[in-house]
């Protein structure tokens, strides 16, 4: 299978700080690709960066095979979405979540836009009770819902998820990753998925890259973490501090 | 109507799953109005520009006497009485009917001051705040020199080079009251640019413009809409002002501070010359005060993310 996603020697630096510093990864198409490392550690600015959010200082981004320039035209928008952390603040809080939901499909002239509306809302499990309300009636993880529903209404191929269950509470974080595996099973999505949690990017992901200081440690399979079979110390630390307090 | 059906209505409007925009849109609309009319004062000051609102339409009706032609002969300078409510003036006119039609001027000058103000105002504080860098360096160093003036010094430095008249000084105040408003909806932008909500827009792929125009103005115009109500009075007493000193309303338009302006000669011993229309404008300019306050408190943004 070709690459969906690959990036090479990819530098953000922010006022001479290097948040990244040159880092490479290869997503395979349909594949679900996590990147874990503590706070800081650059995963997030990664995700932006090649969302276009964040300034890649040099290094090259390629989404299926297209390298990308320094302005994103509106093709690669409707290949690549982002999921973002923080529910409470990724909905504008004077729309409704029609008004959310029509905004993508104005910008890109879809004309179907009811019928995708509908599809996007029974797709993540909100029925069309929730169309007309505003987000702040809405519950955490029914606000996550809405923002997935943003990000497929445009059919991309890849997802971008900065940490999409961290700000939920624990049985609705189940409830979010599963409907998101579901959608990437159904639609055959290229997942990159930042998490610090490692319980969440195993269950999730086959393949992972552990970072720090803006900088790759390792490349893992979820099998190989799952096992501890792991090469360097900070990997070792890492999965040390994940199983958190031990009775001794 | 019975209260039943009432209490169905209501449910209607706060239903927490709309079915449609409209009611989604009306259920906010109702919220907001809720909350506005808890507020006595607010509503006291909702009452006074409803009734200047009326005053101006019905003025013909309303009005005993023509506002511009007086009675030379027989009538100059009368105190009050039934036969003239507020007295009449040196030249004979009905302070009470010029009052009347002098609101019609009033709230032209007042509308015409604000359709054309706020509207700069918000363009330039959200595309300043919006695209950062020179653009904000420029448009916010621009502002910066129209606030360095005095008001109504500028508004008079305008009239004095436009021409005296009331389109002249409506223009003037247009010119010198946009730059906080501008301020407003920069500070408003600067602290919704950066949220994830506007991040996602940019990764749909909207244009700056439109992103402007459709998601970030839409934030601003409720503080905008405060500001200006609460901007009215001044608005009213700079044109007052400029009436004052000859250089607005022209006579014999009834302008109330074109008025007082007149009737300031004979203050001492025909106090109601100049009084009645001072009077008018203080109810007027508290009205649209007490507006704004209320304002504040239904529409605030930062109150329970309405």
């Amino acid at each position: 299978m070709n690459a969906a996603l690959s990036i090479d020697g990819l530098e953000v630096v922010f006022d001479r700080f290097r948040a990244l510093k040159g880092v490479s990864l290869e997503v395979k198409s349909g594949d679900s690709y996590g990147l874990v490392g503590e706070s800081g550690s650059g995963k997030s600015t990664l995700l932006k960066a090649i969302a276009g959010l964040a300034p890649a200082a040099s290094g090259t981004i390629a989404v299926n095979g297209k390298t990308l320039g320094t302005r994103r035209d509106k093709a690669f928008y409707r290949e690549v979405q982002m999921v973002f952390q923080d529910p409470y603040g990724s909905l504008h809080p004077r729309q409704t979540v029609d008004r959310l939901l029509q905004e993508p499909l104005a910008i890109h002239g879809f004309a179907d836009g009811e019928k995708r509306i509908q599809r996007a809302l029974d797709e993540v499990g909100l029925g069309t009770g929730f169309r007309f309300r505003y987000a702040h009636q809405l519950s955490g993880g029914q606000r996550q819902r809405v923002a997935i529903a943003r990000a497929l209404i445009l059919e991309p191929s890849i997802l971008l998820l900065d940490e999409p269950t961290s700000a939920l509470d624990a049985s609705v974080q189940a409830e979010v990753l599963n409907l998101l595996e579901e959608i990437r099973r159904r639609r055959k999505l290229t997942f990159l998925m930042v998490s610090h949690d490692l319980a969440i990017v195993t269950h999730m992901c086959e393949r992972l890259m552990v970072m720090q200081n803006g900088e790759a440690v390792e490349n893992l399979t979820a099998s190989q973490l799952i096992g501890h079979r792991v090469t360097k110390d900070y990997t070792r630390n890492l999965l040390r501090a994940s199983e958190g307090f031990v009775r001794g | 109507m019975s209260a039943e059906t009432i209490q169905t209505r209501r449910d209607w409007l706060l239903s927490d799953r709309p079915a449609s925009r409209m009611q989604a849109r009306l259920g906010r609309a109702y919220v907001a109005w809720r909350r506005f009319s808890a507020n006595r004062l607010a509503f006291v000051g909702l009452l006074i520009i409803i009734g200047l609102l009326v005053v101006a339409a019905f003025a013909d009706v309303l009005a005993p006497y023509s506002p511009t032609i007086g009675d030379l002969k027989g009538s100059r300078l009368l105190a009050p009485s039934a036969a003239h409510w507020f007295g009449t003036d040196d030249l004979g006119r009905d302070i009470y009917s010029r009052i009347i039609y002098g609101s019609r001027w009033t709230l032209y000058v007042v509308i015409l001051v604000a359709v054309i103000a706020a509207p700069i105002g918000l363009l330039v504080g959200t595309v300043a705040g919006y695209a950062g860098g020179w653009t904000d360096a420029i448009l916010m160093r621009i502002t910066d020199i129209f606030l360095a003036f005095p008001k109504l010094i500028l508004a008079l430095a305008f009239v004095a080079a436009l021409g005296p008249g009331i389109e002249n000084a409506v223009l003037a105040i247009a010119i010198t009251s946009w730059p906080p408003y501008a301020r407003i909806a920069r500070a408003e932008t600067l602290t919704v640019r950066n949220s994830d909500y506007i991040k996602a827009v940019q990764l749909m792929g909207a244009s700056p413009f439109r992103i402007v125009l459709r998601h970030i103005m839409p934030l601003c115009i409720s503080s905008l809409i405060i500001r200006v109500t609460l901007d009215m009075a001044g608005i009213i007493l700079t044109a007052a002002g400029l009436g004052f000193l000859g250089l607005g309303a022209q006579p014999p338009l009834p302008e109330w501070g074109a008025m007082i302006a007149s009737g300031r000669r004979f203050v001492l011993d025909q106090w109601w010359v100049a009084g009645a229309p001072g009077f008018a404008i203080l109810i007027v300019s508290l009205g649209f005060n007490l507006l704004g306050d209320g304002l504040r408190d239904a529409l605030d943004p930062r109150s329970g993310d309405q």
